[in-house]
């Protein structure tokens, strides 16, 4: 009785967490903006070099007005976007025909390894000498920084479908293509999924370090315009609409995962 | 002898399983000859390790044969090859398939009408009594309801032969008395002809009208005894003279 007692307050207590989790959230957030405020009043820091948080909602409501934040974002999300499907695409394809051949994976393994070993800030430079300042080169970038952890998912992933699973399939006669679609599949998807989580934020990085080294539009160069002005507010602005972007690309792949995963969900 | 007139469903000829390794291959499979009637059930007896799954797998088509000839005669009249149900020791099912949709598989490879295939699932369902865990993840079974998950799933295409790898050898010993009887009834219901593997005497002489003996590693048949035992047949045989008779003959034959 005892011990079921113990349970039942310790779910009660859950739910009770669960229940202020909110409050808690909107709490920490109040008081971080708090600390903020204080350390420019107390430290009487110029707006350029640390603006305070209302300035900061001013400059934001600014930019959202006259459409230039759209502007700026949408480039950068259309970037973002376009590297992420390439990048997932190229690399799913490339795991996959890597986990079905090792002399494959031999071959082409130091080469995988050595473009990773290279930052892809220094690689950027020379994409854009090569494709120019526009989309192209950024969206380059991104399949580049995407590519890798996704390729080493989708290979982890295809590597680890059960061989007994396997056996089933062939006794069934199944095809190539069967054995894809009713077993490879729906198999690697949790760790492919654990991939492109890692590959959306990872792109929104990519297409920052793109606008950064050259680039007339997007969320990068708005804070290369920001920092060039000393308009730090602006700076802030590009940096919080770049975590919000990362954020919601994360929570897409998240919703994906609860959607096509509710087998492995407790 | 009986059956000679009973055109055989299965004929294995002369079969040799050789699996490549460093110094000039491990023979699993020395050889082998034997046929099998329309209906009957078999079990194939011997100690661990003597090849009798590899025997299984050359039969499923996993394991080509070095040496000799497996024929198949399709019951349905059909040149195709023939259906073959497996079942191994561990129920393997898809974890991301619920129990109806891991029955069904056989058939979505074969493109079979989806309706019809939930209509089949659903009777097999009613058959090895799970009832109610339709829509249940794999995760939540038992092992003895997987076992059931993964028999039903091999009965869907009507084999033509149904294959069993020590089905109930992962369960523990009540559960696995249970589904022997379970398999007979199912056996009795849908009249498939089976060959089962096992290591345990009692279990091959509750359910088998044959049971082949295979010698250690190569496996050669040293016993082909036919199980006179009436049925339909129960637990409470196990204490019959003539059940003890042949326990007797099976367990020297095992040496």
């Amino acid at each position: 009785m005892n011990v079921i007692e113990n349970n039942e307050t310790g779910k009660a207590l859950l739910q009770q967490v669960k229940r202020y989790n909110r409050w808690l959230l909107a709490g920490s957030m109040l008081t971080t903006l708090g600390v903020w405020e204080a350390l420019v009043r107390l430290g009487k820091l110029p707006a350029f070099i640390l603006p305070p948080p209302g300035l900061v909602v001013i400059r934001f409501w600014q930019v959202v007005w006259d459409g230039s934040l759209l502007r700026h974002l949408s480039i950068t999300l259309l970037e973002v976007l376009l590297g992420l499907l390439c990048g997932s695409l190229l690399a799913t394809v490339l795991g996959y025909l890597l986990a079905k051949s090792r002399l494959l994976e031999r071959l082409l393994s130091p080469y995988l390894v050595a473009s990773q070993a290279v930052p892809v800030v220094a690689i950027a430079p020379l994409l854009i000498i090569w494709f120019g300042s526009g989309i192209f080169s950024k969206v380059l970038i991104c399949i580049l920084i995407v590519f890798f952890p996704i390729l080493v998912n989708t290979v982890v992933g295809l590597r680890a479908v059960p061989e007994n699973l396997r056996d089933l399939m062939r006794s069934m006669r199944a095809g190539r293509w069967q054995m894809l679609r009713f077993l490879e599949i729906p198999a690697a998807l949790p760790v492919f999924l654990g991939g492109l989580r890692v590959g959306a934020t990872l792109s929104v990085i990519g297409a920052v370090v793109g606008e950064f080294v050259g680039a007339d539009r997007g969320l990068g160069f708005l804070v290369n315009v920001g920092r060039g002005q000393y308009d730090t507010a602006l700076v802030f602005v590009a940096i919080f609409t770049l975590v919000v972007l990362a954020l919601i690309l994360y929570g897409l792949v998240v919703l994906l995962e609860r959607r096509y995963l509710l087998w492995m969900r407790n | 002898m009986m059956m000679a007139s009973v055109k055989p469903v299965l004929e294995v000829r002369e079969l040799a399983v050789t699996f490549p390794n460093g110094n000039g291959g491990l023979q699993a499979i020395e050889n082998i000859s034997f046929s099998v009637a329309p209906k009957e059930f078999l079990c194939v007896l011997g100690p661990s390790g003597c090849g009798k799954s590899t025997l299984l797998r050359v039969l499923a088509g996993l394991v080509p044969p070095t040496e000799g000839q497996v024929i198949f005669a399709p019951q349905r009249g059909s040149a195709s090859l023939p259906r073959v149900g497996l079942v191994f020791q561990q129920a393997n099912l898809m974890p991301w398939r619920t129990v109806l949709a891991n029955i069904t598989l056989p058939l979505e490879l074969e493109n079979a009408d989806p309706l019809e295939a939930r209509r089949r699932a659903e009777a097999l369902i009613d058959l090895v009594g799970l009832q109610g865990f339709e829509n249940s993840w794999p995760r939540d079974l038992s092992g003895g309801m997987a076992q059931r998950v993964a028999l039903a799933r091999a009965l869907i295409q009507e084999p033509d032969l149904l294959l069993l790898d020590e089905p109930f050898g992962s369960l523990d010993a009540l559960t696995r008395e249970q589904m022997g009887a379970e398999l007979l009834r199912i056996w009795q219901a849908r009249c498939n002809t089976v060959i089962m593997v096992t290591h345990s005497i009692a279990e091959a002489l509750l359910l088998s009208d044959r049971v082949l003996v295979f010698t250690p590693r190569p496996a050669r048949v040293c016993l082909d005894l036919r199980v006179d035992l009436p049925r339909p047949r129960h637990e409470d045989m196990r204490y019959t003279p003539r059940f003890g008779e042949l326990a007797r003959c099976l367990r020297q034959a095992i040496g």
